[in-house]
Order: structure tokens, then sequence, then C-alpha cells
């Protein structure tokens, strides 16, 4: 239970433990003034750009989601797209229409055949989900370290990619669920990716992130001083999936289709790099790292089009990542934050 | 035994064979730099695409077996050379996510040169007839297969177990610092495994378009994947329990397909990278493999 009881935000005053008001304030401003900057975007620009502004916004709540995971916990787990599957199909049978699903899904049971749910509970139920399948499996795969998680992770992507192609009845197969009802936009991309935040900021700088980065560090001196790692692993993982499951449940309503193959091992790849590029266990690094990418891979896409060189995009992320790997293989900020966002947002130095 | 088995187990050995192929470079590059080299994979597309180019052009196919090797063997120099050896020593996550990036560059790099057209391609009509054996046939292809493999697996062990070079890459995989100290050229040593793991690689991608008569780009992805699971089965590091790992998979593979209901063949990959997860779990060094090794 040592884990759960460190959640509790404590009165004491060990450095850091408190996030004080100014910080609370710093970041109410931020957030204020990013919606602010969307709104002019929704309304200045083409609805694409939007779009693309949205597809961004979860990138980033990817890449901060298995910070939490990959980067505080040092779990290499590469299996946010099996994840992002399960969430993406769960809130796709749940938000479809009743009437296309009698025909579309026919081994659906009578009772989910007739539900027909709106975003918010659908997404909470895929990430509920997510969170179900990540800790059945968690238990086991999670004994596992270093690659060998990794490997087993990326097995779990193509397990979950052939029961999607393979499951006709439930998940119309290989040509996937198409027509979603569009429920999200841009907003709902940004209020996800600021509880993401939020959240991982608020897990981070806390007694339970502190343990999570002494896992990372020397799981065997973390469990001398108390800490039970495998519980602490398991809630990275779980936590890790849950964003993930609710992410893909996002990103299908938003491209209005889900397939076995939407989700892949390319994309688990993409996020890992930001996370690696932006520094391992830093959020600003996440999310600087995740724009960036997005922004690059997307800006090139015109160009692969009218060259005819598909692919350009992915070769050249794959090359940033391993100049970074030369270079700077800790990542542009490491496993901390800038100064100027921690003075800016924790009110004092991060221990 | 019926013909029907017959034809499943040779199916499922010329199977393995290609998987082999792929799991004993993997496992020995593991064994002597402990780098998982996702890269792997991608070298059975390069020497598929390479036997396209090579039979296009009209050489003699005992040529093409040389070639193929040579290229192969080229490539993973290279990639070792320019991307490999600058990060040695980093961590192993670290090594793991620069291999997938080098993966990603090539698969990609090669879907913008060839297209991601699949390609169609032959062994020649003498080599895709079936032969008679004691009363049951086969495909030649796959016996073809099954032997040209065995073969290099057998000069594999010549060179690993009868050459100085084989007894320098077995002196650095048991400690690359002791090897150095007694005069091994490390770096010429790995450079040489890369190479030999490379080239049988490209040599399954040889036989990748002769078995599946259908190539493409990424083509390479999967069987890298399972060339790990073949070396986990077989015990990660360890040559001879890649190459037992390899054809077990390919037999698995083969009966789970040849002997369940229709319905269920879809499920192929589920089910390896199932049997991957329950064999990390419950045997984590490997079938084969006696002492309990670090998995960390």
């Amino acid at each position: 239970m040592a884990a759960t009881q460190e959640v509790k935000p404590s009165n004491d005053t060990a450095v850091g433990t408190v996030v004080p008001r100014g910080g609370f304030i710093a970041a109410a401003l931020t957030v204020l003034a990013a919606a602010a900057a969307v709104f002019a975007a929704q309304h200045g620009f083409s609805a694409y750009v939007v779009t693309l502004l949205a597809l961004l916004f979860i990138n980033a709540a990817l890449a901060v989601s298995l910070t939490l995971t990959n980067g505080l916990t040092g779990l290499f787990s590469l299996g946010h797209p099996a994840f992002m599957t399960i969430g993406a199909y769960v809130a796709a049978i749940l938000t479809f229409s009743a009437r296309r699903k009698g025909s579309m899904l026919p081994d659906l049971p009578e009772w989910l055949a007739a539900t027909e749910l709106s975003m918010l509970p659908a997404l909470l139920i895929a990430g509920l989900a997510g969170g179900i399948v990540a800790l059945a499996i968690g238990g086991a795969v999670l004994r596992l370290k270093g690659h060998y998680l990794a490997v087993a992770t990326l097995g779990l992507i193509i397990v979950v990619q052939g029961l999607a192609t393979n499951w006709d009845g439930i998940t119309r197969g290989g040509a996937g669920l198409s027509g979603l009802p569009r429920h999200v936009n841009v907003w709902w991309a940004f209020g996800f990716l600021v509880f993401v935040v939020a959240l991982t900021w608020r897990m981070k700088f806390s007694s339970l992130g502190r343990a999570m980065m002494a896992v990372r560090e020397n799981e065997l001196a973390a469990e001398c001083s108390g800490i039970n790692a495998a519980r602490l692993k398991i809630l990275a993982f779980v936590v890790g999936a849950v964003l993930a499951a609710m992410a893909g449940a996002l990103l299908s309503h938003l491209i209005s289709v889900v397939t076995p193959k939407t989700y892949s091992v390319l994309l688990a790849f993409n996020i890992v790099v930001m996370v690696v590029i932006g520094g391992s266990g830093s959020i600003t690094g996440a999310l600087v790292a995740a724009a960036a990418i997005t922004i690059l891979s997307e800006s090139l896409r015109p160009v692969e089009e009218s060259v005819g060189l598909y692919g350009l995009s992915q070769v050249i992320v794959a090359l940033c990542l391993i100049l970074v790997l030369y270079l700077k293989p800790a990542g542009l900020f490491g496993s901390g934050e800038p100064a100027v966002v921690r003075r800016l947002f924790s009110g004092r130095k991060e221990p | 035994m019926s013909q029907y088995l017959f034809q499943q187990l040779i199916n499922g050995l010329a199977l393995g064979s290609l998987y082999a192929l792929v799991a004993i470079g993997f496992s020995m590059i593991y064994g002597i730099v402990r780098l998982i080299n996702f890269a792997h994979g991608d070298l059975v597309m390069i020497g598929a695409f390479s036997t396209l180019a090579l039979v296009t052009a009209g050489v003699p196919w005992p040529l093409i077996l040389v070639f193929v090797l040579t290229i192969g063997a080229i490539a993973g120099m290279t990639i070792e050379t320019i991307v490999f050896r600058p990060i040695r020593g980093a961590s192993q996550v670290t090594g793991f996510i620069a291999t997938l990036a080098v993966s990603i560059a090539i698969q990609n790099s090669a879907l913008m040169i060839l297209s991601g057209q699949p390609r169609n391609f032959l062994f020649p009509a003498g080599m895709r007839q079936r032969v008679g054996l004691g009363g049951v046939n086969a495909s030649l292809t796959d016996i073809v297969i099954i032997v040209l493999t065995l073969a290099l697996i057998a000069g594999l062990f010549l060179i690993v177990y009868r050459t100085r070079l084989g007894t320098a890459m077995r002196a650095t995989a048991e400690n690359l610092t002791a090897a150095r100290l007694m005069g091994v050229a490390v770096n010429r040593t790995i450079l040489a495994a890369f190479a030999i793991g490379s080239a049988l690689a490209a040599v399954s991608g040889l036989f990748w378009g002769g078995k599946f008569g259908q190539i493409d780009p990424l083509l390479g992805f999967v069987p890298g994947l399972k060339a790990f699971v073949a070396c986990v089965i077989g015990g990660v590091g360890s040559i001879g329990g890649a190459m037992m790992g390899g054809y077990i998979l390919g037999l698995a593979e083969v009966l789970f397909v040849g002997l369940l209901p229709q319905e269920f063949s879809g499920y192929r990959d589920t089910f390896v990278f199932l049997l991957l997860i329950v064999i990390l779990l419950v045997r984590p060094s490997g079938l084969f493999v006696r002492q309990t090794e670090e998995r960390a």
C-alpha cells in the first residue's frame, strides 16, 4: 500500500512536495493564454490547420503520458499503440449509431448493439478498458527489463492488431470502422493535453514521482529504501495505458476512422522518439519534441506528395533521433525541466 | 507418415530455415555486443531486392548466391561502422532505439526508392517442380532452401569453431575487455560478426522471394521480430539455440495454420507473439540454455 498512500498531497514541507499557489496561478494563466491562442487559430486558420493543431495536441499528450512510464519509471514500453487501438475500438463501438451497428457488426451482444453513447462516457470507458488490459498483462510483462520488455510490448501491438484484424463480427476485420461520428474537435484535444500535462506534472513533483525516478535509477536501492517497485511500475504502466487508450479514442473520433493498422509500430517509434529527443522524464522536453516532430512531418507531407518520395519524413525523423543519440544522449532537457519552466510553475527549485 | 503431414513438415522446415538464417545473425550480434539489432530484419529485404535486381540482370543463380552474401556482408558492415560503433557502450535501451531508428530509416528509404508496390519473382521453373521422395512428394524449392541453409550453417560452425576468427569471436562474446587485453582485434572481430550475420540474413531474403513469390520494401520487419522470438526460444546469444529456435518457430507456425481450422489461420502472428511473451515469462533464458543468464 506504500505507493498509494504517497499519492495524497501531504502538508509536510519537504522540498518540492507542495505546489505553491504562485505555480498554480502561472499554470492557470498559461492555460488561458493557450486557450485564447487556440480560439484565435480556430477562427483565423483553415479547418485543415485546426485539425493539425488537434493532432499535435494529442501527439503531445501521448508523448507526455509515455514520459510517465518510460521517462520517469524507466520501463521501456513500446505498447502505446496497442492500448490506443483498444481504446479506439471500444470508444468507436460505443459511439457508433445503433442503426448501422446491427448490419455492420453482427457479433455484438444485443445490449451493446443497442448502446449509443456520447463522447465523454465513451472516452472514459475506453480509458478504463485500456487500464484493465494493462493491469491484466502488466503483472506478467513488467517482470521483464530493458529491451526484453520493449520487444514484449512490441509483440503486444502485433497481438492486438491480429485480434482486431480477425475478430470480424466485432471489429469489421481489416476494413476497420469508418464513418465514426466526428465528436472530437481541437478543444477536446486541447483539454486532454492540459489534463495529461497537469496529471503528469503533479505526479512527477510528488513523492510518487521521486519514487518512480528512484526505481529508474536503481531498483534494488529503491526497494531497500521502502519503495514497492513492482506496485509502482504497474501504476506507471496502467496510467500510461489509460491515457494512451483515451488518446486512441480521441484520435479515431478526430479522423473518423479506425483500422487494425491505424496505430502501428511506427507510431510507437515516433512517440518514443519524442520522449528520447525531449529527454526521458522531461515533460517540457516531450511537449517541445512532440510539437517539433509533428510540425516537421506534416510540413514534409506536401513535399512527399509532390515529389512522390513517400517515407521521406520518417527517414528524417529517424536520422534526427540517431543524431540526438550521438550528440546529446540524455535528450534536450535531460530528466528535468528547464529552469524557466520550473521557476514559473513550481515556485521553487527542483531537488 | 501421411502425404499431407510430410508436406507440412517440409514446408515448416523451409520456413524455419528462413527464420534460422535471420536468427543466427541476430544471436551472434547479441552475443558479442549485447545489442538487439532490429535493423537485422531489413537485411532480409535488402537481400530479396538484390536478388531481384541480379535475376533481372540475367546473372546465373550460383553467382547470385555469392553476390547476395557479399551485398549482405557489406550492408551489415556499413551499418555497424556508421551507426552502431559510435554508440557502443551506451545503455542497452539507447542501442535498441538506435537500431529501431536504423530499421525505420532503411524501410522508408527503400519505400522512397522502390515504391510500396510489391514485386513478383520466382525461382526458375526447374526449381519449382515437385519431387517424389519415397512415395510422398515435396516442393523442390523448399528442399533446396533446407539443404542450402544447412550447408551455410555448417560453414558457419566451421568458421566459429575451427578458425582464429571464430576463436576471437567466442572470446569477445565471453568478455570483450579481456579479449582486447589478450590481443584480440575487437573492432575487427565485431565487424566480422556483423558481416557474417548480415550475409546470412540477406540469403534468407534470397529464399524469401523463391518461397513466397512476392517481395516488398517492408517485408523485413516481421522476420526481424520473429528472429528475436526464435532467439528467445533457443536462448539469446547462442548460435545453435537460434538455429533450433528458428526451426521450432517455422514448424510451430506451419502446424498452427495446417492443423487448426481455416478461420484461425489469420491469428498466426498473434500466436507467435503470445508464444514469445509466454516463453519470456516461463523460461527467460531459453528452452535449451541450462544456466540462468541475467535478463536485464
